[in-house]
């Protein structure tokens, strides 16, 4: 041996479960990030929308002259500029319309050189319209007579879900207490701080480039080129930095084709940004649902039975909202064993806005429903048959193994756990029994704790052909690493996990890899960040990716050292010694020597990760995800009885993240996630009035800010996943899911009191206990 | 058009004379005729802070500040809390405790946790949330937030 005689040795160390730094977070910090609100381009017009601010009209005439003529003024385009080609889940819905069917429709819209005239201009487009008889409520649209909103579907239902297994009738026979209750969850919307933006820009080809905030930037050429009359393949999507997304930009919505019409008519990059006031009115919100629940379990505290008709209000148009009963139903059949399941769900057109996918797709509001039944159900076993809450739960906890009704395998399922952590931590079923009793007491502030669980997919959710995400990753002549990856970065933090991954499997510091994404013309296909899938899916890929570019390393290597590869490691940006990290080589001296010889050995290796899990069919019976996870909250709330104010003081929250991978991303998925369930439960609704939003700002539409948030006592449960990179699960919906239950289960320890009808604002819970001390 | 005045303030510590609209606002000046975009628009109606800039030592929405009101005042944003390429504190002290996720509120946040501090160095916990109590944040639950301001504050003291 020359000069790869052993002067150092490099002990084996691991990253993974560290707290890695997001690698944007200094330029973020500093403001020196451009957003694409900040963005602006050579020659950039500023377009605008006139929204039709009516819920249900013909258009009889639109006189755009008189806009058109204003000085900066360069196109006005209504529905006749258009193509017939349409947007949307069942392509119910255009860029601009020529009928108003709800308060956003986009009737016009102009490109002006600044945003004051594209403002103005707006504002002299006048519109002949007849206002029509509209339909507000479910129960409006499915009347005989009810006024038809989307002519395709003459009985105004949209998408239908069901799904059947077992024996009903028998099932409720052998039912000694069954539960039979309807929860309406209202209407919230995701309050992006970036409002919604796009900007168009075609080149002299007829190509597209489009900036645009989309999470799903593959399937979107699909879905936006219709709508321009152009080939998919002439759409480049570039996903410059976004102020937050959280599902609200999962499918194309008007104002993105309106930018990219306008910019194809002027030949002049146009960007439309919506100002605070159009973002409410014009964004997808969560699918409100009327969840008609009945649950069945014997006196043992053995469930039997979950039958739910789900009603929707699908809105004016289909987007993703109305498609939530996917997970609805995953909730049905498999929050915790339940062996007879019946589910319907149907949605209705209104004249109502119209729903998009938001964290936590269906489960936010299918959890509040079943969440409360299971505590229902332990406070009558508790009191009837002596059974402890938490023993009840265990009895109907999945174990691993188990697959429900659906053929979700439960291959590492940590419920039991989560429930026994959780309880044990917070002191739940001591408080819950003290505080009960207290409940009749005199004394204005009730004290109660409430403990609510759910299950979600972990590792993706295969509701497309394909679940993959593809990876390209380079290494240079300096050990310095680029990755090319197809999972976009929104804020989530997929750009620090993918470092983390590569620099474990490459032996190099994190800051030496770089990630490129965010533009469709570089990276691989990816489905887009939803289904808490990314580090799950993409993690998988980039580690895959890695683990062939050690390989080929170390190949190399082991001729140079006469050793073996699998005798071989990479460490601390050396080639060393598997067994006693003795050094062999630099790792870029390595990396120099194989480029540089006859045969050039470049590290330049792909990788498409296909998760191992099922296509969801019509049916419904499929493992469409590679992993499923649990959480369980356990919330303690302080109601003030003369106010109706809830307090939540403190979460325990116990969830199965698979293994922990960055730490400290991980406990800001589960703080923020949390927080978007807080408000959920306790102050956000969107108020509608005949179709029209009555609150759209922050003063009147209360999201929660830092004194709402509760202490929070974070326990991951490490069930090693075996598909999951290192063993770990998705994670980022479960903490919006699970809380909002856990609070209604505490508001009712502490006043007797249970919420059907979130959101529990002051107003709702004094009236509530008023009436109850009333009755 | 608007009729429009001539401007003399300190911005980030260098004089700016400018002429502006007698219309525009602080966070326009600042944003569209100043190219200064690490102040945000999220609202425009002071309801949630990503605006947020200090003005002789106070902060501000700067939404609703008129800019002519700037006249002789000094103001400070978010790109002139570094020093050269070095984080101010408080900025390193978000990045290091996993408080930045998406970003967009962090520039007004940051300016309003930095004033805080400076106001009161031995600032508690429960005087943080309520002095961040106007900065809206989507993304990470406030609880990283806090901590990043708590370190800061703890080194302090």
């Amino acid at each position: 041996m020359s000069e790869q005689v052993a002067f150092q040795h490099i002990e084996k160390t691991s990253l993974i479960g560290k707290r890695i730094k997001k690698p944007d977070a200094p330029a973020k910090a500093m403001g020196k990030t451009r957003y694409i609100n900040d963005m602006v381009l050579p020659q950039m017009l500023y377009g605008k929308i006139l929204h039709a601010g009516r819920p249900h009209a013909e258009i009889i005439s639109i006189d755009t002259s008189e806009a058109e003529n204003l000085a900066g003024v360069h196109l006005v385009i209504t529905a006749k500029d258009t193509p017939e080609l349409r947007l949307g889940f069942v392509k119910d819905n255009a860029p601009l319309k020529d009928r108003v069917r709800c308060e956003r429709d986009e009737v016009a819209a102009v490109a002006a050189e600044s945003e004051a005239i594209a403002a103005a201009a707006i504002k002299l487009i006048k519109v002949d319209y007849k206002d029509l008889p509209g339909v507000f409520t479910v129960e409006d649209s499915q009347k005989k007579d009810a006024p038809v909103i989307q002519e395709h579907f003459p009985d105004n239902k949209s998408l239908k879900f069901e799904f059947k297994h077992g024996d009903l009738a028998e099932a409720e026979a052998k039912s000694d207490i069954i539960l039979d209750d309807v929860f309406n969850v209202h209407l919230v919307t995701h309050c992006c701080m970036g409002t919604s933006c796009a900007i168009a820009d075609f080149d002299h080809n007829g190509k597209l480039t489009i900036y645009s905030q989309t999470q799903y930037p593959y399937n979107y050429k699909m879905d936006l080129a219709p709508a321009l009359g152009i080939d998919a393949g002439d759409i480049r999507v570039i996903q410059p930095p976004t102020g937050g997304s959280f599902g609200a930009k999962l499918d194309v919505y008007p104002f993105e084709p309106v930018a990219a019409i306008l910019a194809q008519k002027t030949g002049r990059p146009v960007k439309i940004l919506f100002d605070r006031e159009e973002e409410f009115i014009n964004s997808p919100t969560r699918q409100p649902a009327s969840m008609h629940l009945r649950s069945g379990c014997t006196s043992d505290g053995i469930l039997t039975f979950r039958a739910a008709d789900v009603v929707m209000d699908n809105g004016a148009y289909t987007s993703w909202g109305a498609t939530v009963p996917v997970i609805m139903m995953r909730t049905t059949s498999g929050h915790y064993r339940v062996p007879v399941v019946d589910f319907k769900g149907q949605a209705y057109y209104t004249n109502n806005s119209y729903a998009g996918s938001f964290r936590g797709y269906g489960n936010v509001q299918m959890t509040y429903a079943t969440a409360q039944h299971m505590d229902m159900f332990a406070e009558r076993l508790a009191k009837d048959h002596d059974l402890d809450p938490i023993e009840f739960r265990l009895k109907n906890a999945q174990k691993s193994g188990e697959v429900t009704p659906q053929k979700s395998y439960l291959r590492e399922c940590a419920l039991a756990e989560c429930l026994t952590t959780a309880a044990e931590a917070s002191d739940y079923v001591a408080k819950l029994n003290k505080y009960a009793a207290e409940r009749e007491q005199k004394g204005r502030y009730k004290h109660g704790i409430g403990l609510a669980s759910s299950i979600h997919n972990a590792g993706g959710a295969k509701i497309h052909k394909s679940d993959g995400c593809g990876t390209i990753l380079k290494m240079d002549d300096y050990a310095r690493v680029t990755v090319i990856t197809g999972a976009s970065e929104i804020g989530q933090g997929i750009d620090a996990v993918i470092g983390q991954i590569v620099a474990e499997e490459l032996g190099v510091p994190p800051e030496h890899v770089t990630l490129v994404n965010n533009d469709s013309d570089l990276g691989p296909w990816d489905v887009g960040v939803h289904a808490s899938r990314t580090t799950f899916i993409a993690g998988n890929g980039a580690r895959r990716a890695a683990i062939k570019a050690k390989k080929q390393i170390l190949a190399a290597a082991s001729k140079q050292a006469n050793v073996t590869a699998e005798e071989l490691d990479l460490r601390g940006g050396y080639v060393v010694q598997d067994k006693d990290g003795a050094v062999v080589t630099r790792l870029d001296k390595m990396l120099r020597q194989m480029h540089f010889q006859p045969e050039p050995d470049v590290v330049m290796v792909s990788d498409y990760y296909e998760p191992n899990s099922e296509p969801e069919g019509r049916d419904h019976i499929s493992d469409h995800s590679a992993a499923y996870s649990h959480a369980v909250h356990i919330a303690e709330v302080v109601v003030d009885t003369l106010t109706g104010e809830v307090k939540v003081e403190k979460v325990t929250m116990a969830q199965d993240v698979g293994r922990v991978i960055n730490r400290m991303g991980l406990e800001a998925q589960m703080e923020g996630g949390l927080a978007f369930g807080l408000g959920f439960a306790l102050s956000e609704e969107m108020i509608f009035e005949e179709g029209r939003l009555k609150n759209p700002n922050f003063r009147d539409y209360k999201v929660p800010t830092a004194p709402e948030m509760p202490d929070l006592d974070i326990h991951f449960i490490e069930s090693d996943c075996e598909e999951g990179p290192y063993g770990a699960k998705g994670i980022a919906e479960l903490p919006t899911i699970v809380i909002a239950p856990a609070i209604a289960n505490a508001v009712y320890n502490a006043t007797g009191i249970r919420f059907f009808n979130p959101p529990m604002t002051p107003e709702k819970v004094a009236r509530a206990i008023w009436e109850k001390k009333n009755s | 058009m608007s009729v429009k005045t001539e401007l003399d303030f300190t911005l980030n510590g260098r004089p700016v004379n400018i002429e502006v609209p007698v219309d525009m606002t602080v966070l326009n000046l600042l944003r569209d005729a100043l190219d200064m975009k690490g102040t945000k628009y999220a609202c425009g109606e002071g309801e949630c802070g990503a605006c947020t800039i200090e003005v002789d030592g106070t902060t501000i929405n700067s939404c609703l500040m008129m800019a002519v009101d700037l006249q002789d005042r000094e103001v400070m944003t978010i790109e002139g809390m570094q020093t050269g390429h070095m984080l101010h504190p408080m900025q390193q002290s978000f990045v290091d405790h996993g408080a930045v996720q998406c970003g967009f509120c962090m520039p007004g946040m940051i300016v309003q946790a930095n004033y805080l501090v400076k106001k009161n160095p031995d600032l508690t916990r429960e005087e943080m949330k309520r002095g961040l109590e106007g900065n809206v944040c989507r993304c990470t639950g406030y609880t990283k937030v806090l901590d990043a301001v708590a370190a800061v504050v703890g080194a302090k003291g």
